[in-house]
Order: C-alpha cells, then structure tokens, then sequence
C-alpha cells in the first residue's frame, strides 16, 4: 500500500537545493571539495615523504619545504597534506555515528515518550552537565590516549544533540494530522517511523550535521592539540600545532596545520550556515552546544 | 529559592503576588532539577574512574611496596577498593559531602587545596573575557541587525563565522608569536611578573586584589598578563554572541511596537537600546551558558600555552597524568559550576519573559 507523500515531505528538499545556491556555502563546497581531493591524492600532493626526517631542523619556508620543516626535520606542507586523511574522514565517522545513535534515541524518546522518553532525555541533561571537551578529555584518559578512543569520547559527548533535536521533531510530528490519520489507518509503529516521520527529519538533521562536522574537526583537533588524540609520529593538525606551540618562535610550525584546521571548519559553517538561513531562520536546530576548541 | 522568595517578598500590590506563585513553582522545579542532576554528576563522575585501566595501587605505594602483596591488601582495603561498587559509591559521596575530595597523585595535597588555588586564577581571566565578549558581542550584534543584509551585516557575518570556526589554541599560538615575540607588547605568561608578589590575599584573584589594596602597579601587571589569553577566550564568544543578538534583534525590529516607538517620535538610539534591546535580552542571557561552557574549554586548551596556573592547566595535567582524584574533582567542580550557571539563567529568563514561567 503507497502512503501518500506528505506535503511536508517536499518542501524541505526543495530548500536543500536552493540553499545550496548560496555563494557562501558554494566557496564552503569548493573548499570541502579541494580537502577532499587533497586527502584522497596525498601522496600526489605531498612533495615529501610525512614521516622522512632529515637533518635540516626547523628550516624556514622555502622553495625546497614550501611550509619549512618541523622539529625532526620533516616536511610540514607534506605533514599538513597526510593530515587531511586523518582529520576528515574521522570528522565523517564521528557524525554519522552520533547522527545514528542520538538520531534513534531522539525518535524513540519522541515517539514512544513516557519511560524511554524520561530515560534518554535524563541521560541527554546528564551529559550536557559536562562542557563537552572536560567530558572528552576524561573519557579519553580514561580508555587510554589514542584516536579510537578520542573518536569515542568525541561520540559520548555529541550524540545528545542529534537526540534532543529529533526528539522533538519527531514529538511535533507525531501530533501532525498526516501522522495520526496513517495511525488511524493501522499502521504499525515501525512502518509510520521509517515512512512518515524519517523523510521530515532529513532537513534538519543534516543542518544539524553540517555545523556539527565544523565542531567534530575542532574538538578532535583539540584532543590531539592535548596529547589525547593522535599520538606523535603520525601527522594530525591538532598535534602539530601542539608542536608548534613548544617552539612558537619557529611561526610555520603550528601556522599551517592550524590553517588547515580553521579552513576546513570554516567551509563547513559557511555551508550549514547557509543551510540553516534557508530551512530555519531562526535558528532552532542549533539547539545543542556550540563547542569551542 | 533565595531567589524565588526574594522575588516574592518584593512584588507589591496583588497583581504581582499572584504572578509570582507560577514563578515559585517554576523556580522550584528547576531546582529540584538541578540537585538531581547534581547527584547524577556525581554518579557519572564516579563511573569513568572505574574504566580506568591503571592500576591505583602501583600508583600510590610506588614499585617496592606495591610488590608486597599485605601492603597492596591494606591499602586497597584501607581506601575500600574491594568492597561492593554500590557501597563504594555511598563511601565517595559521603566524603564528598564533608568537602573531602580526596588527595592529588601529582602534588600530594588535598584536591580541595589545589582547586582552592587554581579557581580564582581562571576566574579573572573568565570574567574578564566574558565581559569583553558581552559588550563587544552585543554591539556587533546590533550593529549588525540594524544594518540588515548591508555591507556591515555581510562583513559582521563572515567574521562572526571565521571566530567560531578558529581553533583557540592556534589563536592564542599566532597571538603570542605577534604580541609577545615580535612586538613585545605584552608578557608571554604567567600572573605576574618575575619578583612582582601578589597583593594580600583576599580573592585569590589578583588583579582584584591589587585594586582593593589599592596597589595600583601590580594591578597593571596582573592585567597586562591577562590581556592576550583573556582576549584569546573572548575571541570565539564574541562571534557566538553576536550571532544570537543579531538574530534577537531581527525578530523584534520590525514589530508594532517598535514601529510605535519611532513613530511617536523617540530618538533612533532610544529606539534601540530601551525598546529592541530589551525584547533581545532573554536570547542573549541564554548564550551566556555557552559563553560559560566555552571559556572553560578554551582554559583547557589555551592555559598550558600561557603558563597559566588557573583550572584548565590542573584538567589538563591531571588527564595527561591519570590523576584520578584531580580528575574527578575538576569534572565535578566543572560540572556543578556550569549547572547552576544555567540555572541562574532559567531563573533569570523567568524573571525577564513571564511567559516562559507557565510552560
């Protein structure tokens, strides 16, 4: 039996692609695009080896090391570049995976309401009591420092957001009349989620996700920055800039992986800024934390 | 509840005692949902230590004793690492409720003691940063909305976007490379300046300190060492907060009212201040909770940098070295600081907008 597509249903599609027309998130496309390209041709790109040390140390830019050469005497441009590979597939990672479990929280809490509802949303308060990096950092010393558990910590910390923001879609939806008539009809709990409720999540949810890819690339970087991410020799952003903080008077060091960080954060909020203006002026879905890093 | 009744004693008239029942009942519910989510903290932070891989007894009694089985027995019974976690848990929370928080691994003093100190220190460099972040925030904000979709608005919002979007501790990195090495404008860390003693203690803060001793020239030094990393934490929440004003700002700025106002003749910046900004308020209040929850990441990330003593470099150190009491105190200590920081701001919300009192 088709449902019949709700009006809603259309609308925000529609949005998606004219908020894409706008010239900020187009320079924010263009920019996620050259990161891509830059992590998936790295050995292309980089003119060294990332790990190759030599014994020219904390050598100035110059034509030989366009970004100079770190503290072991490696080439931070290609360090910078092998960084990339890191940095953003696990930004994906990390938010499809709180995408996936605040997403089904959120809808269960939303949808069921009464105890599951009482039970996530206590647990959504309870992490939110923590700022997200003091939570982060604790759940990665805990586990031991290394990018898996930071990936981990980074999940415990953001799933929540996803979980408050469906919820309450889905409440508002399950009140809707396109909703309660497809109940009436006899549908079953599972068939009304996936085929009534799930398609009017899209919009929000990937706004939503777009700003939260921007906070994901912080905070890993941060732990890293910390020593609670990656760990030393593999080339990540975060930890370079540590470096470079340790020998700040040699400026390329932390420079570039910190440019590197603030560019491609800095494309994804133009991009979900952009998304946002169009499917909520008013800013609703960014109803989770904001995180510095 | 202080706050309730306070409020409660001072509403005249009958109008306004009766407003302020819902408002009791509304302040209540948040306060009872403040201690349970306390003791949920609590909870929570008493559950991460018991991931810990390490091994607490190595740790404690060092390589020599921690080799004698009796020895490790004793200690492990003496600190009831062997009893049910429940009970366990019971013995934490009652220690706690004495103020006992238990002692540091890396500087053996009681981690009461420790937080005593390093409090205050990320305390004026907090407020400092936040005032700034506010004023300058909330002028931009406006500035922004007034000027809607002009060249202003547009250049507001592509630096508001490249503030949040900046890594702190690259920020403070460029910041001290331009200010202190290059320029030497400002110190490179530290509170104060080598051989400059503090103030007599009363905050703990010491710009605060010096000013209520009236010690003017450590007063100057104190704020010269604040001015790069409190800058550095106000960056990021200038940008938050001028986002949320602006789009405050515009939900107002073209209702009757407003048109009310200009239309009856009042000046453009009466207009502004005494009627948009009003209605503004309660969004700009309710960031404050993030600026909060922001300044104290940054702390984390940025003090290491400025050899800033303050409670971001003792997190950070204690996690870096498994320091689990430390650990515990400071998420604790975080923790419940930032609660009731956005439990003042639903009271306060409450007290601005009585509309959210009754939902």
């Amino acid at each position: 039996m088709p449902t019949p597509i709700p009006v809603e249903d259309v609308v925000p599609r529609r949005r998606l692609r004219t908020g894409l027309k706008r010239p900020l998130a187009l320079i924010g496309l263009a920019i996620i695009a050259a990161w891509a390209l830059v992590a998936i041709f790295a050995p292309w790109v980089a003119p060294h080896d990332p790990l190759a040390q030599d014994y020219g140390l904390f050598e100035a830019p110059s034509r030989a090391h366009l970004f100079g050469t770190d503290e072991l005497g490696r080439d931070v441009m290609s360090r910078v570049v092998y960084g990339a590979r890191l940095s953003l597939p696990l930004a994906v990672l990390l938010v499809v995976l709180s995408m996936l479990i605040g997403g089904v929280l959120g809808a269960i809490a939303g949808y069921f309401r009464s105890l599951p509802d009482t039970l996530v949303m206590r647990t959504v308060d309870l992490v939110f009591a923590f700022p997200a990096i003091i939570l982060a950092m604790v759940v990665t010393a805990s586990l031991g420092p290394n990018v898996r558990n930071a990936v981990l910590a980074i999940v415990v910390v953001s799933w929540p957001t996803y979980a408050r923001v469906v919820r309450g879609l889905v409440l508002s939806l399950g009140d809707s009349q396109f909703v309660q008539s497809s109940r009436l009809l006899g549908t079953s709990s599972r068939r009304t989620l996936v085929r009534d409720i799930l398609p009017n999540l899209a919009g929000p949810v990937i706004v939503l996700a777009t700003l939260d890819l921007a906070n994901a690339i912080l905070l890993l970087s941060g732990l890293s920055f910390l020593g609670l991410g990656a760990q030393p020799p593999t080339p990540e952003w975060g930890s370079m800039v540590a470096v470079g903080t340790q020998n700040f008077q040699f400026w390329w060091l932390g420079m570039f992986p910190g440019l590197a960080i603030f560019t491609a954060v800095l494309a994804f909020n133009f991009l979900g800024d952009s998304l946002r203006d169009r499917f909520d002026p008013r800013g609703h879905t960014s109803g989770g934390r904001q995180g510095a890093s | 509840m202080a706050l309730a009744r306070q409020n409660q004693g001072e509403g005249p008239g009958r109008i306004r005692r009766n407003a302020s029942r819902p408002f009791l009942r509304f302040a209540a519910r948040r306060l009872v949902a403040l201690v349970i989510l306390g003791i949920g903290v609590t909870f929570v932070s008493f559950l991460l230590t018991q991931f810990v891989p390490g091994n607490p007894a190595l740790a404690n009694l060092g390589p020599v004793t921690s080799a004698d089985p009796v020895a490790v027995a004793a200690w492990r019974d003496r600190y009831g690492l062997d009893d049910p976690l429940p009970v366990q848990y019971g013995t934490y929370l009652a220690r706690l409720l004495q103020g006992d928080l238990g002692e540091s691994q890396q500087s053996h003093r009681p981690v009461l003691t420790d937080l005593r100190e390093a409090i205050p220190a990320t305390a004026e460099l907090a407020i400092l940063a936040i005032l700034v972040a506010v004023v300058i925030g909330v002028g931009f904000g406006v500035i922004a909305a007034v000027r809607q979709d002009k060249l202003s608005d547009q250049a507001l919002r592509l630096a508001s976007l490249a503030g949040i979007s900046m890594p702190t501790f690259w920020l403070a990195l460029i910041v001290l490379y331009v200010f202190f090495f290059r320029l030497g404008w400002f110190p490179g860390g530290g509170r104060l300046d080598p051989g400059v003693l503090p103030a007599s203690e009363r905050t703990g803060m010491y710009s605060v300190d010096a000013l209520l001793a009236g010690q003017w020239s450590i007063a100057g030094d104190a704020l010269r060492h604040m001015a790069l990393p409190a800058a550095v934490l106000a960056a990021f929440n200038i940008s938050l907060i001028m986002r949320y004003t602006r789009s405050a700002v515009l939900e107002v700025i073209s209702d009757d009212y407003v048109r009310a106002a200009r239309a009856k003749g009042l000046p453009e910046r009466t207009v502004v201040v005494r009627h948009i900004l009003r209605a503004a308020l309660p969004s700009v209040i309710t960031v404050i909770g993030l600026v909060f929850a922001n300044v104290l990441t940054g702390a984390v990330l940025i003090e290491n940098i400025f050899a800033w003593p303050g409670i971001g470099q003792y997190a950070y150190r204690s996690a870096i070295e498994l320091d689990l009491p430390a650990i515990m105190g400071v998420s604790l200590f975080v923790a419940i600081v930032y609660v009731s920081v956005n439990f003042i701001i639903d009271v306060l919300y409450g007290v601005i907008d009585p509309r959210i009192r009754v939902s």
